[in-house]
């Protein structure tokens, strides 16, 4: 038997520009596990396409999240577009293993030709995106998907650095969450672009509407004139039954058209490459220098100097980076 | 235990409501270190065939209570392999007579896991079989 991406199947970006399910599939499991050796093929990909219009979306768990974004893409396929979905779970970091549960909540979609959903796991990039979920939205992009949904859950880093990759954030929340809101963080509050109250058949709906509101308008008070800022809305759904979802889809849409009259069209994707690209300099630094520098003997007697008080990890943190200059060139 | 970088589906076909099972696998696998996607209860040959699909897995474990494995773990096969997936690792798991066992592996079905089944031995196998 294979693992999937062990298997020598070569991918060319024709075959990925015709679309087919497996290709793209298999390309993106490379990204994954193999980067090196895909590289070639993203940048012929990313020179050769569009990035598609990508939608974020966050939020506590249990907030209802998949199930919404399972009703936002069957309307935007109802009106002709493909789309993709890429749902990301957190790695455990104890045994660096994930359970990917989104699927079970997009039941109406996984069978429609016009979508594509995969599966992604953080995989541990501490303090940042795991760069293969840019990568994948540069194959998807290519493949033909014109809008692609990145749904993550609003616990940890990750999902404030998916934010910063995505053209209109969606941030989810729900009546009972309470005094979680007020716990978001602030990166949070100032990431979304809409804001969805799912849920809103529950009986506090009202009084986390309001709260919602004031925390927005503190919001609100600081930064650009009133007249160039887009107003961040507050949607009611009840995504189960589709309450409140063609007016959510109307609002993506509004957001959608300020971007580009605005033309920050043209200017986010600069502020996205800016980001993927450090994203990919830390990798490659980390798997050419770092980590061999983890498993080399001059690394094991720093610190024991260290342990022993000869020098202290300042120092030694110093003496590293000058040797990284010389090698660095 | 390793599971690294091996991703499974773990899939309930058919008209059955019971997963815990299904859900204890997949808790095992994960706490062995594997990807898992799960993708809830009553799922069609198709959907199942579709998920393999998109998210490239290495492993499916079928899981079925309600003994309906004859009628539908052939048509899965089939739709694997009409969708060019023969290659992939497929298990089953369940209320599964012993008498049917052999049936199910000359369609395809590497190994039957009985209810009770640690999953230790789940994972062993697994990597015992993605290592060939």
């Amino acid at each position: 038997m294979r693992k999937s991406w062990q298997n020598k199947m070569k991918i060319t970006a024709e075959q990925v520009f015709a679309g087919e399910e497996k290709v793209i599939a298999r390309a993106i499991s490379l990204i994954e596990n193999e980067r090196q050796q895909v590289f070639p093929l993203l940048k012929e990909l990313y020179s050769r396409s569009e990035l598609a219009y990508l939608l974020g979306v966050t939020g506590p768990p249990g907030s209802g999240k998949s199930t919404l974004v399972a009703k936002i893409v069957s309307g935007w396929v109802r009106e002709g577009n493909k789309v993709a979905v890429i749902a990301i779970d957190p790695t455990s970091e104890f045994s660096g293993g994930a359970l990917l549960g989104d699927r079970i909540r997009m039941d109406d979609i996984s069978t429609n030709k016009d979508v594509f959903i995969r599966s992604m796991a953080t995989r541990g990039y501490l303090g940042g995106l795991n760069p293969a979920i840019f990568d994948t939205v540069v194959v998807l992009s290519a493949a033909g998907y014109k809008k692609i949904v990145i749904e993550t859950v609003g616990v940890g880093q990750n999902e404030i650095d998916i934010v910063s990759l995505a053209d209109t954030t969606l941030v989810v929340t729900v009546p009972e969450a309470g005094d979680e809101v007020q716990a978001f963080k602030a990166g949070l509050m100032e990431a979304g672009d809409i804001f969805v109250l799912n849920k809103a058949d529950h009986p506090e709906v009202n009084k986390m509407e309001l709260v919602l509101k004031q925390m927005l308008r503190l919001g609100n008070t600081a930064g650009e004139q009133a007249e160039n800022r887009w107003e961040v809305p507050i949607v009611k759904t009840i995504a189960t039954t589709e309450k409140g979802i063609a007016e959510l889809n109307k609002t993506i849409a509004e957001h959608q058209e300020f971007l580009t009259e605005k033309g920050e069209n043209q200017k986010a994707p600069g502020k996205i490459i800016s980001n993927h690209l450090i994203h990919l300099l830390e990798e490659s630094l980390k798997r050419k220098y770092l980590d061999p520098l983890k498993e080399s003997p001059a690394f094991a007697k720093l610190l024991q100097e260290i342990a022993a008080k000869k020098t202290d990890p300042y120092s030694a943190m110093e003496e590293l980076m000058a040797n990284f200059k010389e090698r660095l060139g | 235990m390793t599971g690294k970088n091996i991703k499974v589906l773990i899939a309930k076909p058919g008209l059955d409501g019971h997963d815990r099972g299904a859900k204890v696998i997949a808790r095992g696998l994960k706490e062995a270190g594997m990807e898992v996607v799960y993708t809830g209860l009553r799922q069609t040959p198709a959907q199942i065939v579709r998920a393999a699909l998109q998210e490239d897995v290495d492993v499916i474990g079928l899981s079925i209570l309600s003994g309906a494995h004859q009628e539908l773990f052939p048509v899965i096969m089939d739709e694997l392999e009409e969708a060019g997936l023969e290659d992939i690792l497929v298990l089953a798991g369940g209320t599964i007579p012993d008498s049917d066992h052999q049936e199910l592996k000359e369609i395809g079905i590497k190994e039957i896991f009985k209810p009770g089944t640690p999953i230790k031995e789940i994972v062993e196998f697994i990597e015992k079989e993605l290592a060939e």
